[in-house]
């Protein structure tokens, strides 16, 4: 017995020594290709001009914090939820509210329109997602054709529907993430790996193929095989929480927003972080990145109420914009690109172009 | 009994990130100027087509604010 302890002993310092030779290993790699930073290459590109954005419309009517918000394909209408339960549905040209609901829980964290524009997607302190038709029948009550699709063991922090309304990806604090069916409500592959609460995720434009990219309080960013359910790629360089992600639009990398008041790009063949977009004069955290259509300006919105535009390629910030009264909580370019919409602590959402 | 059972679980947890280490260590990589150039090329391909880097008239944006007619 005791001699089976101690080979149980060794066997598990020579795994975690291993561990530790590998991830010297690949950090080695990852240098040995590290010729240039992104900023150099980009030294011969023009630089951006003045950019002039303003606050086009103020979405007024929820009764707490907007903390997430989804545009439609139709680049108009727009999904909001609040702490205090109401999801709401907007027209964004004209700021009416066309559906509302309120949820059995409060902290309604996470919110994402189907693609087809017909339903919603909403979740939070309830510990799982739902999905509501959107029906213009003025008879009809939206709690009541509610469908319950993602159970998760703690609170859902993020979801999206995937290229089709039949399948919801879901994070959750539970530190998983999960792709379900939400005609059965099945569970078709979970993904383990973070080490604690996952807060966002992001899939890859349809083009790039089957992943997607998760955040969280792990400070790891994790690529996953939606298949398969692996982890192909793991990024660990932010200092604190990792609150939001998002792909670039070619696919061939993503943003990431950080409690540690940075913005970073990692680059998916390169295998490594090449660009932070920080300054000295930034110290609240990020909490929501979106990028614009060609990819070059990025949007970040920040605890400390600003909305900073960096320049993706010089890693230079070229706007600021004020203008919400409290923490920016999310953020999203409308799918045209003509404007974005960002949500606060204030309880209002603002469009910008 | 119990101690077993959590070393086991250890071992376990270990191999597991053993294997995922192994995988990620062995991924095909590109360099930096290559992956850098190819973002590049990108920004530049679809600069024209993106209304919030390069602005669009205010005819096109229905967001921005046309004049309007008043009826007296």
């Amino acid at each position: 017995m005791a001699s089976d302890g101690l080979h149980e002993s060794e066997t598990l310092a020579a795994l975690r020594s291993e561990a530790e030779s590998l991830k010297g290993k690949l950090e080695e790699e990852r240098a040995k290709l590290h010729d240039v930073e992104l900023r150099q290459v980009a030294e011969r590109v023009e630089a951006l001009g003045q950019f002039v954005m303003k606050t086009r419309r103020t979405l007024k009517g929820h009764g707490n914090k907007v903390l997430c918000m989804d545009w439609c394909r139709d680049k108009r209408r727009i999904v909001s939820s609040s702490q205090d339960g109401k999801v709401i549905v907007w027209d964004s040209f004209t700021t009416n509210k066309e559906h509302a609901v309120t949820m059995p829980c409060t902290w309604v964290m996470a919110c994402a329109y189907a693609p087809s524009g017909c339903a919603i997607a909403c979740g939070g302190l309830d510990n799982k997602c739902s999905v509501y038709p959107l029906t213009f029948d003025k008879n009809e009550n939206m709690a009541a054709k509610k469908k319950s699709v993602a159970m998760h063991t703690n609170y859902l922090s993020a979801c999206s529907f995937t290229n089709s309304d039949m399948q919801i990806l879901t994070a959750s604090g539970d530190g998983t993430c999960a792709l379900w069916d939400v005609e059965s409500g099945q569970l078709l592959q979970s993904f383990h790996g973070h080490g604690a609460d996952v807060l966002c995720l992001d899939l890859a434009p349809s083009e790039t193929g089957n992943t997607f990219v998760s955040g969280g309080c792990d400070k790891k960013a994790m690529v996953w095989d939606m298949r398969s359910g692996q982890c192909v790629q793991a990024f660990e360089t932010h200092e604190s929480d990792i609150n939001s992600v998002r792909y670039y639009p070619s696919g061939d990398a993503f943003a990431s927003g950080s409690d540690d008041a940075t913005c970073r790009l990692y680059d998916l063949r390169a295998d490594r972080e090449v660009a932070i977009y920080s300054k000295e004069s930034i110290i609240f955290g990020a909490s929501s990145v979106d990028f614009s259509l060609s990819g070059r300006l990025l949007f970040a919105g920040y605890n400390d109420y600003t909305i900073n535009v960096w320049d993706v390629l010089k890693g230079v910030r070229v706007s600021i914009l004020f203008g919400h009264e409290n923490r920016v909580s999310t953020l999203r370019v409308s799918p045209d690109g003509t404007a974005f919409c960002s949500g606060s602590w204030d309880h209002t959402l603002r469009v910008w172009a | 009994m119990s101690s077993k059972t959590a070393s086991t679980n250890n071992i376990a947890q270990a191999r597991r990130t053993v294997q995922q280490l192994r995988l990620e260590a062995s991924i095909e990589r590109i360099k930096v100027s290559k992956a850098s150039a190819d973002l590049m090329s990108y920004c530049e391909e679809h600069a024209r087509s993106d209304p919030l880097l390069i602005g669009i008239p205010t005819s096109e944006n229905p967001f921005k604010d046309k004049k309007t007619c008043t009826l007296l």
